[in-house]
């Protein structure tokens, strides 16, 4: 099984330490340059929409955060299972440090669009398929990081942890298709279509960009909070001891 | 069977197990998870009569009618099949237009919907104002929207 020893040894805690700290710039920056030429397409150079005006630009924020918190989600669900069925820890460390980006992206995406919600629809909040799904969501992110801090034995954490990640998936594709499985007030995806996205190019471009840019700052951010994951679970290792002489 | 594999099937067993359990309770709710019923729902009788509902469609061109000095307003909602006449009194959203897909949250009252709050429903098209005067310049009609 040679074409494994790769990922046998990027589940390794020091291995991934190090690559993981040299990764780091390398996520930040693009992401960084992306989110701020992004933002500035989005908010000052796009033209306003011709039925929402200047609101429709929320969706440079709105759009990109419902997406990471899929993502997220996700992320959490698959590293949980890998987690439990390799019994690999750095796997379990991934879906840890994962789930508060996560949920303070869903949380993002609630708000932002409560803020549309209100002069678009003329309510904050309705009881529909997608905002209740994403509501559901971010409650599952809350549950899942409470269920761990329960539990003072890391491993225990992290198996309990891992079946709520894993259950809980099912909402994932839930969200994405109830606005077209059920009437919603709100409307289908912009981008993902089937007639290809419903925008010009001279909106799209900078959407596309607040994408990738959100999705490398999850990258960047993710290194980080497994970093101090494994510093946390590894303190008692040698290998640590010796990368630092203090 | 190694540990490992059991543990892998073990997982793909609750994923599957959960998913069907969704999946059946969702069909189950599948009325209560419908947000609003389209006219023709209402004109086939299968939106309750009885108690408040939500009825959803596109506003008829032409159809709007306010009364002179007041907030009243009535206007037909289609979904290219039947249609619904609704009676409001109220502030409007911004998005009201004939055109427009909208929400009335009301009961049937003889046969015209009386309406407590009206929502506008955004569809997922996004275009500059002159692109939008062009594309009405060269057809008058613009795209059904309404159920998705």
């Amino acid at each position: 099984m040679a074409t494994w020893t790769w990922f046998h040894k990027l589940s390794s805690p020091p291995h991934f330490y190090r690559i993981a700290g040299k990764m780091i710039p390398w996520y930040a920056i693009p992401a960084a340059l992306l989110i701020v030429a992004g933002i500035y397409g989005g908010l000052v150079a796009a033209p306003a929409d011709y039925q929402q005006g200047e609101a429709f630009r929320i969706i440079y924020v709105h759009a990109p955060s419902a997406w990471l918190s899929l993502m997220c989600y996700t992320t959490m669900a698959v590293a949980a299972a890998v987690g439990l069925i390799w019994r690999i820890k750095l796997a379990h460390a991934l879906a840890a440090a994962t789930a508060p980006i996560g949920a303070s992206f869903a949380l993002l995406c609630l708000v932002t669009g409560s803020l549309w919600g209100r002069p678009m629809w003329g309510t904050w909040w309705v009881w529909d398929g997608r905002l209740t799904s994403q509501l559901i969501l971010f409650f599952l992110y809350l549950g899942y990081m409470a269920l761990r801090s329960a539990y003072d034995d890391l491993q225990r954490a992290d198996r309990a942890s891992a079946v709520l990640a894993l259950v809980g998936v099912v909402n994932v594709p839930i969200i994405h298709f109830s606005v077209y499985w059920w009437n919603s007030l709100h409307q289908g995806s912009t981008v993902i279509r089937k007639d290809g996205p419903a925008m010009p190019p001279s909106m799209l471009v900078p959407l596309l960009m607040c994408f990738a840019g959100f999705t490398l700052l999850y990258a960047a951010l993710a290194c980080v909070r497994v970093r101090a994951e494994v510093l946390n679970r590894e303190r008692n290792a040698t290998w640590l001891k010796e990368l630092s002489p203090s | 069977m190694t540990p490992r594999r059991k543990r892998l099937f073990a997982i793909l067993g609750i994923l599957a197990g959960v998913g069907i359990a969704t999946a059946v309770a969702l069909k189950a709710f599948d009325n209560n998870l419908q947000y609003f019923y389209d006219p023709s729902e209402v004109a086939s009788g299968k939106a309750p009569s009885d108690k408040a509902i939500r009825v959803g469609g596109m506003v008829t061109k032409g159809s709007v009618a306010r009364a002179p000095g007041s907030l009243e307003i009535s206007f037909v909602i289609t979904d290219f099949a039947k249609n619904v006449t609704v009676k409001y009194n109220g502030v409007l959203p911004d998005l009201f237009r004939e055109g427009q897909g909208i929400i009335a949250h009301g009961q049937l009252k003889d046969g015209v919907f009386v309406a407590d709050e009206v929502l506008a429903k955004h569809d997922e098209k996004y275009m500059p104002p002159e692109v939008a005067k062009s594309l009405k310049k060269q057809a008058p009609a613009p795209a059904p929207e309404g159920r998705t």
